[in-house]
């Protein structure tokens, strides 16, 4: 590590602040992590506002206002390594449920002058308008993901962020698989590692919050669901959720809209 | 050959933990039956069967009290030899470099009860994998040679079974400590108990038993002769190296690519896979440095990435890798097939698909 700390940013787009909020909650490793990294940009943490160049900012959010698109240009240019974290960021969030509606409408039904309003169509990840070099995924994201992304980006190596299926971490915990023993729909097959196979270690399936994994075949599974019992409308839903706009996702959930 | 009362297999478990061992045996957990640490008796998974096909598995209840009436389920003995997730060694950094200190100071000594033929078959698959003369497992190897293995002979076969055309079962044959069979009838239920080393007959000696009397061998070879003839499945294995290695290009395999989800069920719960990944992680500050390896499987597509790129992205060739090396290319690798024919990869699929039923796609497509 260079003799001068790290200065770091954390900032915030379109979101809920959970994820954010995974980094306060890494308490033990905060301490540790406050130790080795200046903290220059944080107002959920700290009222202390250092401006930028930073090393390092994390982004939280999608771009959904055309400030959001002004602010995440300045931000790129002001961070030497940009790192997007959570569903919102990496692949627009739930609220990119707006992206297949018309949010003229929506802004008539919501708000008394809607006139006021400024946004843009559709939700999307930080990656659709700025270069992004690492993208941690999740709805939250999880924490000791988190720690290791800033571990590695700290000491200069890659990430062990694993890209494949959560079945490898529910099988690698000794769960019994829920589609198989249970018959209940779940999306790990095609969704990434991350959780630690969450909610099927709660004999739930996977709502796939970790986004595509690298290489999916959402089409095999949908029509194993469609096997299990569930109607086109469902499988359409369980696609559109966290991650509706990530291509894999989206596309299946289109397929299944009729 | 000896028999021995059902409440005597208490005192063969109170036995191995007197003498130190981690007895592990199957018990039920969340809807099915896993391989766990066991303390008495009561742990097994009385009256439990099991009901498999691809892709399916439900626990059912059965009537006759059975402690080992069910076939292999999701886990295999695999996950005690060769550990999911391990620490190989860590390191510190100080004035001069830094210093090595090996992860692993404990080898717990483990006590097998209720290893099916066709599992002992993948131990010995696995030991020609992590002791082969060229390449030796510390961890592995370390834990292999204390392990006590109490086998039981297959009385049923399970819908996916097919360790039959496997020549893997459904008889223990070797390597084991003690073999039983279980009888139940209507009125007794036993056990028929083969000693296999002196370690399996000094334990014997500690157990009250009778010698077998011609009924109750002939009743085991009886149970035997079930299993045999209900093999869920079948593989035919004649010609299986050549057949896998002409057939690289079988449209077979664009087929098994539209349902294969790449999501590594099938070689996670396959007791003979082996593959792993191994990851150096540093602390924030640097200074200390872990390494762990870690299960990984021929289906996820960092496995294949190497410098330059990743020779194998897509689903079809991730899948013909797999059942070619299990097949065909482990016979050249290592002199013996890498499938024991437990049928575990099948049910354990989520969308169910069948190497056996693959195997014969394959052979049909070349009839027609
Ligand atoms: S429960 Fe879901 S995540 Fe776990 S192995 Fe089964 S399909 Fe995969
Ligand atoms: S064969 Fe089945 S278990 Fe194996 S990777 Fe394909 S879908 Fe998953
Ligand atoms: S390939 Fe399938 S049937 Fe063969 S040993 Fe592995 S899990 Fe069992």
């Amino acid at each position: 590590m260079a003799n001068k700390k790290p200065k770091f940013a954390v900032f915030k787009m379109s979101s809920c602040d959970g994820c954010q909020l995974s980094l306060l909650d890494a308490e033990d490793e905060l301490l540790e992590l406050l130790g080795g990294i200046e903290l220059a940009y944080f107002p959920e943490a700290s009222s202390r506002m250092l401006k930028g160049p930073y090393d390092i900012g994390l982004v939280e959010g999608s771009i959904t206002t055309p400030r959001n698109v002004e602010e995440i240009r300045q931000i790129r240019k002001e961070c030497k390594i940009l790192i997007t974290i959570g569903a919102c960021a990496t692949a627009g969030g739930i609220q990119a449920l707006r992206n297949w509606k018309d949010v003229k409408e929506f802004t008539k039904i919501v708000y008394a002058s809607p006139e006021y309003i400024s946004t843009l169509n559709r939700s999307l990840p930080v990656s659709s308008y700025v270069h992004v070099d690492f993208e941690l995924r999740g709805c939250p994201i999880n924490k000791y993901q988190l720690i290791e992304v800033l571990k590695a980006f700290l000491n200069h190596r890659k990430p062990n962020i694993a890209t494949r299926s959560v079945c490898v971490d529910c099988k690698l915990k000794g769960n019994v698989c829920v589609m198989v023993a249970r018959s209940t729909p779940c999306l790990g097959p095609v969704t990434q590692g991350g959780c630690n196979a969450l909610c099927p270690s709660y004999d739930r399936g996977c709502f796939g919050c970790y986004g595509p994994m690298d290489s999916t075949n959402t089409s095999s599974l949908a029509a194993e669901f469609r096997e299990m019992g569930e109607t086109n409308y469902e499988i359409m839903n369980v696609f559109r959720s966290y991650n509706a706009y990530a291509e894999p996702f989206r596309k299946e959930s289109e397929a299944n809209e009729k | 050959m000896k028999t021995i009362s059902k409440d005597s297999l208490d005192k063969i478990i109170g036995y191995l933990k007197y003498k130190g061992y981690k007895v592990i045996g199957p018990s039920v957990r969340d809807g099915a039956i896993i391989y766990d640490e066991i303390s008495c008796i009561e742990d097994l998974p009385a009256g439990w069967g099991d009901e498999q096909e691809a892709g399916h598995y439900r626990l059912r209840k059965r009537n006759d009290g059975a402690l080992f009436g069910y076939a292999a389920g999701p886990q295999s003995w695999k996950k005690f030899l060769f550990p999911g997730k391990l620490k190989l060694w860590e390191a510190e950094k100080n004035s001069k470099g830094f210093e090595i200190t090996p992860a692993n100071g404990q080898f717990p000594k483990y006590a097998f009860i209720g290893v099916r033929s066709c599992e002992l078959h993948a131990v010995f698959i696995q030991d020609k994998v992590f002791n082969n003369g060229m390449f030796s497992d510390t961890y592995y190897n370390k834990i292999r040679k204390n392990i006590f293995i109490a086998a039981v002979n297959c009385a049923e076969a399970g819908k996916t079974c097919f360790c039959v055309s496997m020549k893997t079962g459904p008889k223990a044959e070797e390597g084991y400590d003690i073999a039983l069979t279980e009888i139940i009838n209507q009125d007794e239920h036993y056990f028929v108990v083969d000693e296999g080393t002196p370690k399996g007959s000094e334990l014997m000696e500690q157990i009250e038993s009778l010698t077998s009397t011609e009924e109750q061998l002939a009743a085991a070879d009886d149970a035997l002769k079930n299993a045999e003839s209900n093999m869920g499945r079948t593989l035919e294995t004649d010609g299986i190296k050549s057949l896998l290695y002409k057939n690289h290009a079988n449209t077979v395999w664009d087929q098994i690519a539209k349902r294969c989800l790449s999501c590594a069920n099938c070689t996670m719960v396959c007791p003979t896979c082996f593959c792993s990944n191994v990851e150096d992680v540093t602390d924030l500050s640097g200074d200390h440095t872990e390494r762990w390896r870690t299960w990984d499987s021929c289906f996820n597509l960092d496995y294949s990435k190497v410098a330059g790129g990743n020779f194998r992205t897509s689903i079809k060739a991730r899948y013909r890798q797999w059942m070619t090396h299990k097949l065909a290319s482990w016979i050249d690798q290592f002199g013996i097939s890498g499938c024991v024919g437990c049928g575990r990869c099948i049910t354990w699929c989520p969308v169910g698909i069948d190497i056996t039923k693959e195997v014969s796609n394959i052979r049909k497509s070349l009839k027609n």
